[in-house]
């Protein structure tokens, strides 16, 4: 019988078929049809991509070698669905949230959008994902190869039917899996077509179990007899195996790429998880239904030596049944095409997110990352790594020779990529899991993975049994198979609890010895408190109440006309039964955009969802409200800054007019008294001049001391005009000193002389000379000229019955100074500092002087570069001179 | 007829100028030289005139004639003010004071003499 020419047939009319469904199923999809598309039955179905090749051959194979133990593979799964459904839940709504494309996406999204996490998390998936697709294809070889022996014509070549197979898939996963973008569509065609081979593996099974049961044995009665004695039926459990397969493949369920694909990213509705929750575990159920009866009569009916992973197949040929054989042969084959196509689709997303596109981005020298053609080059990448992934599977495949039992690499695999599980799920509940922590746990992981399974399975030309005897240099206790000298465990066992163990404890380790950048904060909060803050994915919904709460939010925003007027503009347009609108997702899409142009889009959002959303403010929301204000804060802070600035000048002119009205007000008064001091002697000049013209018979004597008065007042106005000439050259700047060099003791005795001559010289004068004898450089005229103001002064003012001018000097760091200390009564404090002003004149102005004497001192000590200022508490005037050594200074 | 004037200048030359030219009128002349106590002086001289410098060491004359017109029985005593500040502004500040004549130095006797003629004439018709 031509009974490969049939199957080849039948393969590809079924193949045809799932291209069909597949792009009908994305058809309806386009076009907003085929709510069922969407529906949890096709959720749970599409789950079921779980049970691969493996589980559909592999299982039977299993039972035959290690008895009930294959019952573990489907434990796992059963146990996270019905008790961990929650943890699932959560899982999804946090990819939903995140817009997560692959498990790599949702690790590197959590921990601060790493993209070296989620780089290992691609390798280590790819790593783990390639032998399990060569697994599949294996898988499909041999069960050809079973009916290519049954076949007289020898058409069957195996290696060139699993390159086609290989190409074909990789066709299939391009077509389906890459014709949209965003990860966030989801793919219909390859979820519905995935889930109708669900239904055809899971009859196929069925088919061949009740064959077995009612066409083989006859029945349950003997089929349970024929249990009871066969080894397969005994518990024997090895509690260590046990636990380590039911984790394993519990650990596997959540974090296989395949898994994450269908359970996460296609997820169309997290309330399928319910259904899943019962329904797949029943799925599970019905598969594993008749694994323990095929795996005994197969034992029982087939030669020794038969290879039992094969039995499905076997059993129904070796019965005649073709038919039979040749559907469990479609179940098996759907099993791995659907596995290969999910696996294909979600590794190419990681290797093109997190590999190439970086790549091809980083040479794009960033440009790229906004241009049109991105779109392009993503869908390039995307199916250029599913030919890549298919490719090292199909060689994966042809290196390793297909030999190995088809449940051990699924295990290996599985282990591996459990290594991703502490980040995982540390990441959804716990906020202090950092990016370091991940990181070295899926390293410490990865390692011992690749160190004590990977390489130990791969025979001895990967890795020499003088190893795995005694270890790498020699060092017993790093024994790939017997690590920290733990000996005498199941190899599998041993490496998952090392890696696992290992990795846990670097990930909780390292998480809390470092520190988490704030994106990693945040995103771990986002993670965990994910139901806390995220807004249902259906957008706004509310009730009419609410229109109520959203016109008075809105009154206060935009004030009451506008609002009024949009509230009543949007109820007409909804039919006007009411004058407040219902609010519908456009009206409040519309009242958004409205109130954010007032208070910001965030501020906005968040605002609406307060009312209309319950608790729907996430972290993102009040961060960008946050920012908002921020914004205005900094433009109220710049307002302010202007204001400041504003008032300051207005200060600084206020000041400025005040400083010119004291100057205008300064020169009145100064010209005032420069009339007044004028005046006086001229008054004194006229009247004496006119009483010596007018008055007859004046005596001699009288005429003489008229024409003195006269004289006097003649010489104090040309004071006057000297002392005020003096002054305005040296307050206007323009006065050329006159440098020569002398010792200040020769510059006072030249000044003691001039000041007392021609008076009765009443004043005493004490000087120290050996402190005088400092050699000065500077103008000796001007500084002469200070030093006779203030000695005359003392003989002027000094009201000392004994009046005794005392002048000391020192040197005091590169200063001169000189004090002139008097015994009189001094200056009252009140004024002391009006000494230096123009016309101070302190007191009954007895010795006629202009006022001016003190003011020129100022002036010409600030022209020395020196100052003059009055020393209170001396007991009598006390007048300090400081002049600068400059000399010195230019001498050194 | 023994007539009084008070003459209150701080700047001894010019109250000798003064004193001169009203000795030789006929007038009894006092002088003082101080603002702080002028108006006991004033008080206590009970003179028929007073002549008064505008700056005077411890109190301007301004304040003094401000000071004096408040006192009873001085409200019309002539009272010839002297400056030689010689703005505008201190002749109203004078005549809102209640001076009886505002003279600026430098002055010529004549006007002297003729000022206080007319004071001393005004106060002895009224």
């Amino acid at each position: 019988m031509a009974t490969l020419n049939v199957l080849i047939l039948v393969c590809l009319g079924y193949v045809v078929l799932l291209f069909g469904v597949a792009f009908a199923a994305d058809r309806m999809a386009a076009a907003g049809r085929g709510a069922w598309l969407r529906s949890p039955l096709i959720y749970t179905l599409s789950l079921s991509i779980y049970c691969t090749a493996w589980t559909f051959y592999g299982a039977v194979g299993n039972a035959a070698r290690s008895g009930l133990e294959f019952v573990t593979i489907y434990l796992g799964p059963t146990l996270v669905m019905l008790s961990w459904w929650w943890g699932l839940r959560k899982l999804v709504r946090v990819g939903r949230t995140q817009r997560v494309t692959s498990i790599a996406d949702l690790i590197s999204s959590r921990y601060g959008k790493s993209n070296t996490l989620a780089i290992c998390v691609t390798i280590l998936a790819v790593l783990g994902g390639t032998p399990y697709i060569a697994l599949q294809l294996q898988s499909i070889t041999l069960s050809f190869s079973i009916f290519a022996e049954a076949d007289p014509s020898g058409l069957y070549r195996e290696g060139s039917s699993v390159f086609w197979v290989a190409a074909g898939l990789a066709v299939f996963a391009i077509l389906f899996g890459t014709r949209n973008l965003d990860a966030n569509e989801r793919h219909h065609g390859v979820v519905t077509a995935i889930a109708l081979e669900s239904v055809v593996k899971l009859f196929a099974l069925l088919a061949v179990g009740v064959f077995v049961v009612w066409g083989v044995a006859g029945g349950i009665g003997p089929m349970m007899d024929r249990v009871d004695a066969s080894e397969i039926g005994q518990w024997n459990v090895d509690a260590g195996r046990w636990t380590t397969f039911i984790f394993l493949s519990a650990a596997a369920f959540i974090c296989l790429p395949r898994m994450f694909q269908v359970m996460v990213v296609e997820n169309a509705d997290e309330g399928h998880l319910r259904t899943a929750a019962w329904a797949f575990p029943l799925y599970l159920l019905l598969m594993s239904l008749f694994v323990v009866p095929i795996a005994v009569v197969g034992l029982d009916l087939m030669p020794e030596g038969s290879n039992p992973d094969l039995f499905v197949l076997t059993v129904p040929l070796s019965q005649g049944n073709d038919w039979l054989a040749m559907l469990s042969f479609i179940g098996g084959f759907s099993s791995a095409t659907s596995m290969v196509i999910v696996t294909a689709m979600a590794l190419s997303t990681m290797v093109s997110n997190h590999l190439v596109m970086p790549i091809w981005l980083s040479t794009q020298g960033g440009a790229g990352s906004v241009s049109g053609d991105v779109r392009n080059v993503v869908l390039m990448a995307r199916r250029v790594s599913i030919a890549v992934i298919m490719a090292l599977g199909y060689y994966y495949y042809r290196l390793s020779g297909g030999g190995a039992a088809l449940a051990s690499i699924g295990l290996v695999a599985f282990a591996g990529i459990s290594q991703i599980l502490p980040a995982l799920v540390g990441g959804l509940f716990w906020r202090g899991a950092t990016r370091t922590g991940a990181l070295v746990g899926l390293t410490v992981g990865f390692v011992l993975w690749i160190y004590t399974l990977l390489l130990p399975g791969m025979g001895g030309a990967i890795m020499p049994d003088s190893v795995l005897q005694n270890g790498p240099f020699g060092w017993g206790w790093l024994r790939p198979r017997a690590l920290f000298g733990i000996e005498g465990m199941d190899p599998m066992v041993h490496s998952v609890m090392w890696s696992l163990a290992l990795n846990t404890a670097a990930f909780c380790a390292a998480s809390l010895l470092s520190f988490p950048s704030p994106l990693e904060r945040l995103q771990g909060a986002q993670f965990v408190n994910v139901f806390d803050h995220s807004v249902s994915p259906a957008g706004w919904t509310g009730s009419v109440a609410q229109s109520e709460d959203l016109m008075i939010m809105t009154q206060r925003i935009l004030g009451s006309g506008p609002a009024q007027e949009f509230f009543q503009h949007e109820a007409e347009a909804q039919g006007g039964r009411t004058s407040l609108p219902e609010p519908t997702p456009g009206f409040l899409e519309r009242l958004e955009r409205e109130l954010s142009g007032s208070v910001g889009a965030a501020t906005a959002h968040a605002m609406i969802g307060q009312i209309v959303g319950g608790s729907s403010v996430s972290v993102e929301d009040l961060l960008a409200v946050a920012d908002e204000s921020a914004e205005l804060l900094e433009y109220s802070s710049q307002l302010e800054a202007k204001s400041a600035e504003l008032s300051r000048t207005a200060r600084q002119l206020r000041e400025a007019n005040t400083k010119l009205t004291q100057i205008s007000e300064q020169k009145d008064g100064f010209l005032s008294q420069v009339s007044h001091e004028l005046r006086t002697p001229m008054t004194s000049i006229r009247a004496f001049s006119e009483i010596m013209r007018d008055t007859d018979g004046l005596s001699a004597e009288e005429q003489t001391r008229y024409a003195a008065i006269i004289h006097d007042e003649a010489l104090r106005l040309t004071r006057l005009l000297d002392d005020l000439l003096d002054l305005s050259v040296l307050e206007s700047g323009r006065v050329s000193l006159n440098m020569g060099g002398d010792t200040l003791g020769s510059i006072l005795d030249r000044a003691v002389s001039s000041a007392l001559a021609g008076s009765h010289p009443k004043l005493r004068i004490r000087r120290a000379r050996p402190s005088e004898r400092i050699p000065l450089n500077t103008d000796l005229d001007r500084l002469g000229q200070v030093f006779i103001n203030l000695i005359s002064n003392a003989q002027k003012y000094c009201d000392a019955d004994e009046p005794v001018l005392t002048i000391s000097a020192h040197d005091v760091g590169g200063q001169v100074v000189i004090d002139f200390t008097d015994n009189g009564s001094g200056i009252p404090p009140e004024a002391q500092s009006m000494v230096f002003e123009k016309f101070a004149r302190v007191g009954g102005d007895k010795a006629g002087g202009a006022g001016l004497g003190l003011a020129i001192c100022r002036e010409i000590m600030q022209r020395l570069g020196g100052e003059i200022s009055y020393l209170p508490g001396q007991g009598g005037a006390a007048f300090r001179v400081r002049l600068p050594l400059a000399h010195r200074q230019a001498a050194q | 007829m023994s007539r009084k004037v008070l003459l209150i200048e701080d700047e001894p030359n010019i109250a000798e100028a003064i004193r001169f030219l009203l000795i030789r009128e006929g007038w009894q002349v006092e002088t003082h030289a101080e603002g702080s106590d002028a108006i006991e002086v004033i008080q206590g001289a009970n003179p028929d005139l007073v002549i008064l410098d505008v700056m005077l060491p411890g109190k301007s004359g301004m304040e003094i004639l401000r000071n004096l017109r408040e006192l009873e029985g001085m409200q019309h005593l002539p009272v010839l003010m002297l400056t030689a500040r010689g703005q505008s502004r201190d002749r109203e500040m004078a005549e809102n004071a209640g001076v009886s004549r505002f003279m600026t130095k430098p002055f010529s006797n004549a006007e002297v003499l003729t000022a206080v003629r007319d004071l001393h004439a005004q106060a002895t018709r009224s």
